[in-house]
């Protein structure tokens, strides 16, 4: 097996015909190549995209009111509706299914220009009334100080929980902002908390960053909401369907604000369950292709190696009938040729796999940190294992695409391959 | 050494059968130096082919060195002419990208000897054949006689008990010629076999036994009475 004169053959016989040898290589190796290049890119968007969730609960659904569409119990259609502070309790009583039950209430957007006060800083910022239940639905991390807690709900407290951005343009560079007061929308809150929010790829209409969370009972109270609730984000039990709660609610809430339950537009709901299925489909499906262009990729190659072979094989039919005349047996003669197709395969395909994972790392070095931006693409790496399979499935189709033509090559007599110009 | 039994071949050409060898009987026997003559299509070639089991005959029986030749597979066949086989062709079927040496070493490769020992064996029979100059020289860099005497190492260096040359001198000049038969007359005198199959008469004549084949049959087999005699007179010529 490593006896010189094998190698020194191997190399005389693929050295004699280097542009073939070249672009024989060349097929094994784009095929590996482009094959770690595309699952590396697959993994890089899924990378991207799961982390921009974050951990987000993806047993959640949200749900809105809208003018309904059917005229019922004596009122007409296009009639406004609003959820209302009961419906909360309604909901954890009447459906066993339910999780947790975040209401929220938007207390004015930064369109409206500068809304918050603090010293002589002041900035445009997105106001959102909530349970502390909504940061176990959309977890943020806190930086400083903590979340809502239910002594604020209860007490309606003037607490505010505000995100990083906020706290950089309100206040000095490294000044602690925990037990100061700001005015929003000219009424003075508590800072008790900052925080830096996780799942950037999923926003409720603004930048999570430049948001400020008070009290869901203070808001209503402050700003004159009465008892309206803008909208629920509600979730399962574990092991609930979250379609199950979503119909329930949805049906529950038309129940008790007189809208007729064939009204299918009255309640807007967003069901986060049945989007991340979709995506976990999008990314199999991804990965799916990714797999059988690659493999394809990778056939071609292969084919092209066990063409190049015959063609070895053939020209070399009368020097194999000289080997065979000098006593060498068939095995001698056939181990020779799959030695040969199985180091180009596997110098091909092993140069293939590290450039191949050498661009993906230089692509993950020169990305940028997804920090606090929107992320589609990150670490985008091949599987360790992934990768040693498919240069495993190159090194025994190298086997394979010596074989045929070398037991062709002994299964002629030694006269006919000696006669053989 | 060698003995046929009504040895059949035939060839099969598309529809047509080409029966090449009609019923050879014949035997040679050990450190004999035969010539095999005929015109071409007389079946000398094929002759020599089945022989040195690089053909197989269809009917008949064959006792290479007292064992019957029988449905050997291809692995058997090779052992057995790496044993006791040694071949000369007339286009001396050196490999082109090996060196002197490693073309004498290669039966010794398929035995399994290492390349150190082997190499230094084939320096010993390069020196035989008075080739040790050109050792490192690739076979196209050598002359047709060069050549064949390179090739004639190569056959010996696996100890072979008989030595098939199928025209050796068909490719050479006529002093180039003698120089190779010289050689063939030395080797055969140290015992082993030597069967040369030619259509020279001056070839042939330098043989102890000369087989005729006329249309696959022996036409006639005849000790060679001239035979020390012919090559004294060829030196004197």
């Amino acid at each position: 097996m490593f006896d010189r004169d094998r190698w020194y053959e191997i190399w005389s016989s693929l050295a004699k015909n280097k542009v073939r040898t070249f672009f024989t290589a060349f097929g094994v190796f784009w095929g590996i190549f482009m094959l770690m290049i595309m699952l590396g890119s697959g993994n890089g968007l899924e990378n991207g995209i799961t982390y921009g969730m974050g951990d987000l609960a993806t047993n959640s659904v949200f749900m809105w009111t809208r003018p309904t569409t059917e005229p019922y119990k004596g009122f007409p259609r296009n009639r406004r509706y609003y959820f209302r502070n009961d419906d909360i309790q309604a909901l954890k009583d009447n459906i066993p299914e339910m999780g947790l039950v975040a209401p929220r209430l938007e207390g004015g957007g930064r369109q409206a220009g500068n809304n918050v006060i603090y010293k002589q800083n002041a900035g445009a910022f997105n106001i959102y009334g909530d349970y502390p239940e909504w940061n176990k639905i959309d977890p943020a991390e806190m930086v400083q100080g903590r979340f809502l807690n239910a002594n604020d709900i209860n007490h309606a407290k003037k607490v505010a929980v505000i995100g990083r951005r906020v706290y950089e343009v309100l206040f000095e560079k490294d000044e602690n902002p925990i037990g100061k007061y700001i005015r929003i929308r000219g009424v003075y809150f508590q800072v008790i908390g900052v925080f830096k929010p996780k799942n950037m790829n999923f926003n409720f209409g603004g930048d999570k960053e430049q948001s400020i969370h008070i009290p869901f009972t203070t808001l209503q109270k402050v700003y004159n909401y009465g008892n309206i609730v803008a909208w629920f984000a509600l979730t399962s039990q574990p092991d609930v369907d979250v379609s199950v709660i979503e119909q329930k609610a949805s049906k529950l809430l038309k129940e008790r604000h007189n809208v007729s339950p064939d009204d299918h537009r009255a309640v807007g709901s967003v069901n986060l369950e049945k989007e991340f299925k979709q995506m976990t489909g999008l990314f199999m499906g991804i990965n799916g292709l990714i797999w059988i262009v690659g493999i394809g990729t990778l056939l071609a190659g292969v084919i092209g190696i066990s063409n190049i072979m015959l063609v070895i094989v053939k020209e070399r039919t009368k020097e194999i009938g000289i080997m065979r005349a000098l006593g060498a047996s068939p095995l001698k003669v056939i181990s020779q040729i799959v030695t040969e197709s199985v180091v180009l395969t596997s110098i091909a395909g092993y140069a293939g796999l590290v450039f191949g994972v050498l661009i993906m790392e230089l692509i993950d070095k020169n990305l940028p940190e997804p920090g606090n931006q929107e992320t589609m693409f990150m670490h985008p790496v091949v599987d360790f294992q992934v990768a040693m399979v498919a240069l495993a499935i190159v090194v025994f189709s190298g086997v394979l695409a010596g074989l045929i033509p070398a037991r062709k090559a002994v299964s002629i007599k030694p006269i006919d391959a000696l006669r053989y110009e | 050494m060698i003995q046929f039994n009504g040895i059949h071949k035939s060839y099969q050409t598309g529809n047509n059968s080409l029966h090449v060898l009609k019923g050879i009987d014949l035997k040679v026997t050990s450190g004999e130096m035969v010539a095999v003559m005929g015109s071409s299509g007389s079946g000398k070639s094929t002759l020599l082919n089945i022989i040195g089991l690089l053909d197989v005959h269809d009917s008949g029986d064959y006792y290479l060195d007292g064992k019957l030749v029988k449905d050997l597979n291809e692995t058997k066949a090779a052992q057995l002419r790496n044993k006791h086989l040694g071949f000369v062709f007339q286009s001396f079927n050196l490999i082109s990208f090996k060196n002197a040496v490693e073309n004498v070493a290669l039966p010794l490769y398929y035995q399994g000897v290492p390349r150190r020992k082997r190499n230094k064996i084939a320096m010993e029979y390069l020196e035989k054949v008075g080739l040790t100059p050109w050792a490192d020289h690739l076979p196209n860099e050598l002359s047709g006689g060069q050549k064949q005497r390179l090739a004639i190492a190569r056959a010996l260096i696996g100890n072979p008990k008989v030595i098939l040359a199928d025209e050796p001198t068909g490719a050479l000049d006529s002093v180039t010629s003698q120089e190779v038969m010289e050689l063939f007359a030395q080797i055969n005198k140290s015992g082993i076999t030597i069967i040369i199959v030619t259509h020279e008469n001056d070839i042939a004549h330098q043989t102890q036994r000369i087989i005729r084949l006329h249309d696959g049959k022996i036409e006639k087999d005849h000790k060679n009475g001239h035979y020390f005699h012919h090559s004294e007179d060829e030196k004197t010529v």
